[in-house]
């Protein structure tokens, strides 16, 4: 029908647009999401939701108990976890040159990396939840401590291998020994890339909910006891947005809010900072 | 050959060529003839713009927004330069090699109908007797005939080279413009080049940039020698480099700067 | 410092070497018993349902609390084509988000649209469940599915697959949602390969006369293609584990239906509305056999994933 010179001037041009198209389309999709979250969350957004305790059906309430307790498991999650993915991330890094151990775990990091967060959920409900008989905070805890270990292996892995081994040999030189080099040098020179890492493992479990479900599943009331069911934001949104009150989807759709503004802030703040860290050095 | 015998027979006319990059200006008033069928090199320190001119002729340039050219630059009377004139055709006439070897990720035969494929319909019997043409006149044909299917990255470097020389070649262009061709290659396989760009000459124009002086010596019937975006001499290349007119020229060859 | 305080100083140094080099590799143990005790305790609290069903679970479509039978089919089926819409929808997309990045997108416009493209990956999946059940949903009802069901719906092979009541919720739409969660992780892995492509190689392309898509699709493409390849298993590793966002517009119904339209089940949405609900020995075991057959699954791709990964790495070294 058309020439060849044609037909490859029509192809360029078709394939071209459509790329143009789906870069929209993408973006379509993010400006719609936040749009609808910040639509039906702000209206519902307010002192109340700090100040009350989530409510029974067909009553309002807030969500202070389930912000407690999603900080609260996150932050001590973050703290069982940072130190373990840190200490391996430095194995991999530091040690792992020769031998099995380093390969192996860094595949298996990659597995647990992406392992459904349902599952680990399940684990932790098996060993622990079971065994006691109840959920419990610390259940939740620990299963978004098992998240945060490979997100941090992974940045600590790879922020280590950026520091360049001539302030690794300085060190050395002055006869330090291994230990004090790896804490005082190397492990200081990527302190920053190492804190977004954390960062970033924060944003990624305040948004799970699935490990949660059978670990610390909810709780109505205020409590501050690790050994109870916990409440927490993202299990509390799941119950209430499946429900049929509008009392409850209405919090609901604030605590969406809360949790993607946290979420969004937490990635944004990651990123500003490692990119003006490196741009010191 | 004498300026006049150049000038008659000319395949490419630069007048008033000056390139940019943003603001900086790369390319100075540069007027220049290439001759037909012969080898003309351009020679300089690093930064002097040799690169910068060759890629002017197929307007590589355009891939990047902040560079750009002003000037003319005569194809058989036809102005290169010139808005209107299409790119797709413009590179079929005048192709290009680069400093290392680039086989595209596929196999011999495919790389060398790549090019064909974009300007001609030819069935499976024309496109075989094409690439055999063209790895033929590459030097290469005897060396991979039987292993056309195979892919063309598990080629030795210098083979490879070859095969983006015949992949230029088999589009059939008028111009073959070499940025630095066995800069990445071992001594042997530059001297199987330099062979091979003596055997080319007699079918296409030849424009090579090159940073090795005896290079262009051994290879070149024409020699330009540039400085810091400016043209500075240009001519027969016995002349230029047993009697240089300029003294920034004497200086370059005779290895006192550059 | 005396000869013998400094031996004395270097032995102490020695020492606290090795406990720190035995304490990282305590860590990295850590790391492996975990998988270890994760994998054990779903194969422990499986074997009640791998007794009961034997290999006749994966095959079963029954789903029965009541008279205690169960059978994994129509969760398995779920998860697999969910995730096969989504990557049917998100491949394309993404190849051609990463092309507008990498080859049309004016350089100052590149780090805000990929960014833009990395909070896309960042919004939890809970987020993405919510706003398809109250947003997506209902409109997808009201009028697309109806479109659906009159011009796909109608025709002769593909008909009986895109029929049904337009529910809004269901296989589809759950497709999809995976589909716009996992296009940003796709996306960035392919624009990643895609800006290590040596220029010289793309400009080899273009000084044949090739048009900017001759050169993608016939240079870049084959190029990268290993990396591609891992970037969309690590897509297929994502959308096969997703829970929340599923489980909220896949309408939790354990019916295995012909047409695309149809509520189902898939296996992370089958954990999440049953599990703390289960009574019964064999009730929980199977769902924890769903867990296993799940993380298998999700196992098998990623180990592909990151092999073809790795296996680029290699080729990298070796050319470079």
């Amino acid at each position: 029908m058309f020439d060849l010179y044609t037909r490859r001037r029509i192809i360029n041009v078709l394939t071209l647009s459509i790329s143009v198209f789906t870069m929209a389309f993408g973006l379509f999709w993010l400006v719609w999401i936040l749009w609808t979250l910040l639509e039906n969350g702000l209206p519902n957004l307010g002192v109340h939701i700090f100040t009350q305790t989530t409510p029974p059906p067909g009553s309002s309430g807030g969500l202070i108990n389930a912000i407690f307790g999603s900080l609260m498991m996150t932050i001590i999650g973050v703290m069982i976890g940072t130190p373990i993915g840190i200490l391996a991330g430095t194995y991999l890094a530091e040690f792992g040159q020769r031998g099995w151990l380093a390969p192996i775990t860094r595949f298996i990091n990659d597995v647990l990396l992406s392992a459904p967060s349902i599952v680990i959920g399940m684990f932790v409900y098996e060993i622990y939840v079971s065994k006691v008989q109840h959920f419990a905070g610390w259940g939740g805890a620990f299963a978004l401590a098992i998240i945060v270990i490979p997100v941090v292996i992974r940045t600590t892995e790879n922020m280590l291998r950026l520091v360049p081994n001539s302030l690794r040999e300085a060190a050395a030189a002055l006869g330090a020994p291994q230990w004090k080099v790896i804490t005082f040098v190397t492990l200081r020179g990527a302190r920053a890339g190492i804190l977004t890492g954390i960062l970033l493992a924060v944003a990624r479990v305040s948004g799970e909910t699935a490990p949660l479900l059978f670990t610390a599943l909810n709780n109505q009331f205020w409590s501050s006891n690790m050994n109870q069911p916990m409440a927490n934001l993202p299990v509390v949104i799941f119950q209430f947005a499946m429900s049929p009150y509008n009392d409850w989807q209405n919090l609901a759709w604030a605590g969406a809010l809360l949790i993607t503004l946290s979420v969004l802030t937490l990635n944004i703040v990651a990123r500003v900072m490692f990119r003006q860290k490196s741009n010191h050095q | 050959m004498s300026a006049e015998q150049i000038i008659s027979a000319p395949k490419l006319i630069v007048r008033d060529l000056n390139f940019y990059y943003g603001a900086d200006r790369a390319l100075k008033d540069i007027n220049l003839v290439i001759p037909e069928k012969m080898v003309t090199a351009f020679i300089g320190p690093s930064g002097c713009g040799k690169s910068t001119l060759l890629r002017t002729f197929n307007r590589m340039y355009q891939l990047y927004p902040k560079q750009r050219a002003t000037g003319e630059i005569l194809l058989d009377g036809e102005n290169l330069l010139d808005k209107k004139q299409d790119l797709n055709n413009l590179r079929s006439k005048i192709g290009m090699v680069f400093q290392k070897p680039t086989p595209f990720p596929m196999s011999i035969h495919d790389n060398i109908a790549f090019g064909v494929k974009l300007y001609e319909n030819l069935s499976k019997h024309d496109m075989e007797e094409r690439v055999e043409w063209a790895l033929k006149k590459a030097a290469l044909w005897n060396e991979v005939k039987d292993k056309l299917k195979q892919s063309g990255t598990g080629l030795s470097g210098g083979q490879q080279q070859r095969l983006c020389i015949a992949r230029a070649i088999a589009v059939k262009p008028q111009v073959l413009l070499l940025d630095e061709p066995t800069s990445a290659l071992d001594p042997i396989s530059t001297a199987h080049i330099e062979k091979l760009i003596d055997e080319l000459k007699q079918d296409f124009t030849i424009v090579i940039v090159t940073h090795n002086m005896q290079q262009a010596a051994r290879v070149s019937d024409f020699t330009a020698y540039m400085y810091l975006g400016d043209l500075i001499e240009f001519g027969d290349t016995s002349a230029v480099f047993t009697n240089p007119k300029r003294k920034e020229t004497e200086d370059y060859i005779t290895g006192r700067f550059g | 410092m005396p000869t013998l305080l400094r031996e004395a100083s270097l032995k102490r140094q020695a020492v606290l070497d090795l406990l720190f080099r035995n304490v990282t590799r305590l860590a990295a143990f850590i790391v492996l018993a975990l998988l270890a005790a994760i994998i054990g305790s779903l194969i422990m609290g499986s074997l009640p349902a791998i007794r009961a069903f034997g290999f006749g679970f994966i095959t079963s479509s029954e789903w029965n609390p009541v008279t205690d039978q169960y059978g994994a089919l129509i969760p398995i089926i779920g998860t697999l084509v969910t995730s096969g819409i989504a990557l049917v929808i998100a491949i394309p997309v993404s190849f051609g988000i990463a092309l507008f990045l990498t080859e049309l997108s004016p350089k100052w416009l590149r780090r805000p649209l990929g960014i833009a493209v990395e909070l896309l990956a960042g919004i939890p999946s809970i987020i993405y469940g919510m706003w398809g059940l109250f947003i997506f949903a209902p409109l997808f009802a009201d009028h697309v599915e109806p479109w659906i069901n009159n011009h796909i719906g109608t025709l002769p092979v593909l008909g009986p697959f895109f029929s049904g009541p337009p529910m809004g919720i269901g296989i589809l739409t759950a497709g999809i949602i995976l589909a716009i969660m996992v296009i940003p992780f796709i996306a960035s892995v392919m624009r990643d390969v895609f800006d290590v492509v040596p220029t010289m190689l793309k400009e080899s392309a273009y000084g044949l006369g090739a048009t900017t898509w001759e050169v993608m699709w016939n240079v870049v493409l084959p190029y990268t293609k290993i990396g591609v390849v891992g970037g969309i298993m690590l897509g297929l590793g994502r959308a096969l584990g997703e829970t929340m966002a599923v489980t909220f517009v896949i309408g939790n119904a354990h019916d295995l239906s012909k047409s695309l339209l149809m509520p189902g089940n898939s296996i992370s949405s089958a954990l999440a509305n049953e599990f703390t609900e289960a009574v019964g020995e064999l009730y929980t075991s199977s769902l924890i056999e769903l867990g296993l057959i799940l993380f298998f699954i999700t196992f098998v791709v990623l180990s592909l994933a990151r092999f073809m990964l790795y296996r680029l790495a290699k080729g990298e070294g070796r050319s470079a």
